[in-house]
């Protein structure tokens, strides 16, 4: 197969299936909440629609989003930016895709969804050589990305300081102020330092983390394991109607900083967390 | 479960109350950020909506054999359109805008002078929203502004959403906005 149509599979794999680890959060949400709660309902609705995209291959979302590849950076001579964007303007076509692309200066449509700076794609370094190399996708939609935040520490509205107690404020105030918006129940890539820019690549990159895994630093386990049980204790609930799921998942990670800034991202990802990952020379999924 | 159909009717209309879950069917037109904007800055509506929906969406469509088929279509965030909504309502007559995430007080009380209520879909449930729809009978500015933005009109059917602002003052978020307040100001202070 070329290398054009496996990256199009994916993208189509991306946008209409959901991964386990999701769905089997979503099971475990619909198990906390009453039968016949407006929660409950909300919550069966997201996994039948999950259903019927999967077993068409359409989009779960109409809002098909952001597209970021992750490519190892070991297929850099064959996941060529030319051969992403082949791959995007195909399955856009095909209708995996929304025209979903704008022109910010003019206000046109980009009906390919490929021009210069998009789809984005990261050449990223090996996890491990033994690992075979891989290409994630991650697929992002605009209602989460509004959600996402930046703060700067101190911060004095939010009697946020410059450790770790800072972040779980920021980290609260930004599920309180996505409330309604951004579909919930969500997931949050968190990033503790950093410049601004690569606060949100950090961020957007804890996105990618399985919900089932755990932090290998000790402190942001602990701190993750209580902002998930802090946020649900909001009652936002699914699609901010109230209930007792309002995030999925917490994921942090960190970035060095220079003396001066102490930045907390937040990239809010909605429900329909559409990442994807296509291995080459083994299996493929995550 | 109570079934709304096109044209839909003042008095029906007034008579939903918030966290009800209605059918819609009939005539739905879409519109978002550039058909508000579009409003706002004094161009003409492409189609009538007195009696009407407005559906906060931008879908997945692909032309099949000279025919439109909707692929995906949930409810895009209502909240960018408030500063236009109070008098899109007052001036086309709309009786139901269908979102997600709520509008705010000036749309809640718009809702309560012109006889309209606003439904929440559920969020990202674009393949089952795209089953609801039969058939699409039109579609304006799509040229002008993508199919994202356009403004289309679907026949749906039996589309599933609740009543999250209603013509009586009364909205479902702002129950749930003062508890997650009062919990969150209990969690600063542990």
């Amino acid at each position: 197969m070329e290398i054009e149509e496996k990256i199009a599979g994916l993208i189509r794999r991306t946008s209409s299936r959901l991964s386990a680890d999701v769905l089997q959060a979503l099971a475990a949400a619909i198990r906390r909440e009453a039968k016949g709660s407006s929660a409950r309902m909300i919550l069966e609705t997201l996994v039948q629609n999950a259903a019927l995209a999967r077993r068409k291959g359409t989009p779960m979302c109409q809002d098909t989003g952001t597209l970021t590849f992750f490519v190892d950076e070991r297929l850099r001579g064959l996941v060529t930016p030319a051969a992403v964007k082949k791959a995007v303007a195909v399955a856009t076509e095909k209708g995996w895709l929304r025209r979903n692309t704008i022109d910010s200066v003019s206000g046109r449509s980009i009906n390919s969804n490929t021009c210069d700076g998009a789809p984005v794609i990261h050449y990223v370094p090996a996890k491990s050589r033994r690992a075979a190399p891989a290409v994630t996708l991650l697929m992002k939609g605009g209602g989460s990305e509004n959600m996402s935040r930046q703060y700067s520490l101190p911060d004095a509205a939010l009697g946020a300081g410059r450790d770790l107690e800072g972040v779980r404020r920021c980290v609260l105030d930004a599920v309180h102020k996505a409330q309604g918006y951004g579909c919930a129940p969500g997931i949050l890539g968190v990033c503790v330092g950093g410049d601004r820019a690569c606060g949100f690549e950090e961020a957007k990159h804890q996105l990618l983390r399985r919900l089932d895994d755990t932090n290998r630093d000790s402190a942001l386990a602990r701190l993750e394991k209580r902002l998930v049980k802090e946020a649900n204790a909001l009652g936002i609930g699914p699609m901010g109607l109230g209930g007792k799921t309002t995030v999925l998942g917490v994921k942090i990670g960190s970035r060095p900083r220079v003396p001066a800034s102490f930045f907390v991202t937040v990239a809010y990802l909605c429900w329909a967390a559409r990442r994807q990952t296509m291995r080459f020379g083994g299996g493929q999924t995550k | 479960m109570k079934r709304l159909s096109y044209p839909f009717a003042e008095s029906d209309v007034r008579a939903l109350k918030a966290g009800e879950a209605v059918l819609v069917s009939g005539l739905v037109f879409t519109g978002r950020d550039r058909f508000h904007k579009h409003f706002a800055d004094g161009g003409r509506l492409p189609v009538d909506f007195r009696d009407g929906a407005l559906f906060h969406c931008g879908p997945v469509v692909v032309k099949e054999k000279g025919v439109w088929k909707v692929v995906a279509a949930g409810p895009t965030t209502s909240v960018r359109e408030n500063p236009y909504e109070p008098e899109f309502i007052r001036q086309s007559g709309v009786r139901l805008v269908i979102g997600k995430g709520g509008m705010d007080g000036a749309t809640l009380k718009a809702c309560g002078t012109h006889g309209c209520v606003y439904l929440q879909a559920v969020g990202g449930a674009a393949a089952l929203t795209a089953a609801c729809v039969k058939r699409v009978t039109g579609v304006h500015f799509l040229e002008e502004w993508g199919a994202a933005e356009a403004c289309w009109a679907f026949e749906m059917m039996d589309f599933p959403c609740v009543v999250a602002m209603d013509a009586h003052g009364v909205s479902l978020f702002d129950a749930v906005a003062e508890n997650s307040a009062a919990v969150l100001d209990a969690l600063r202070g542990a």
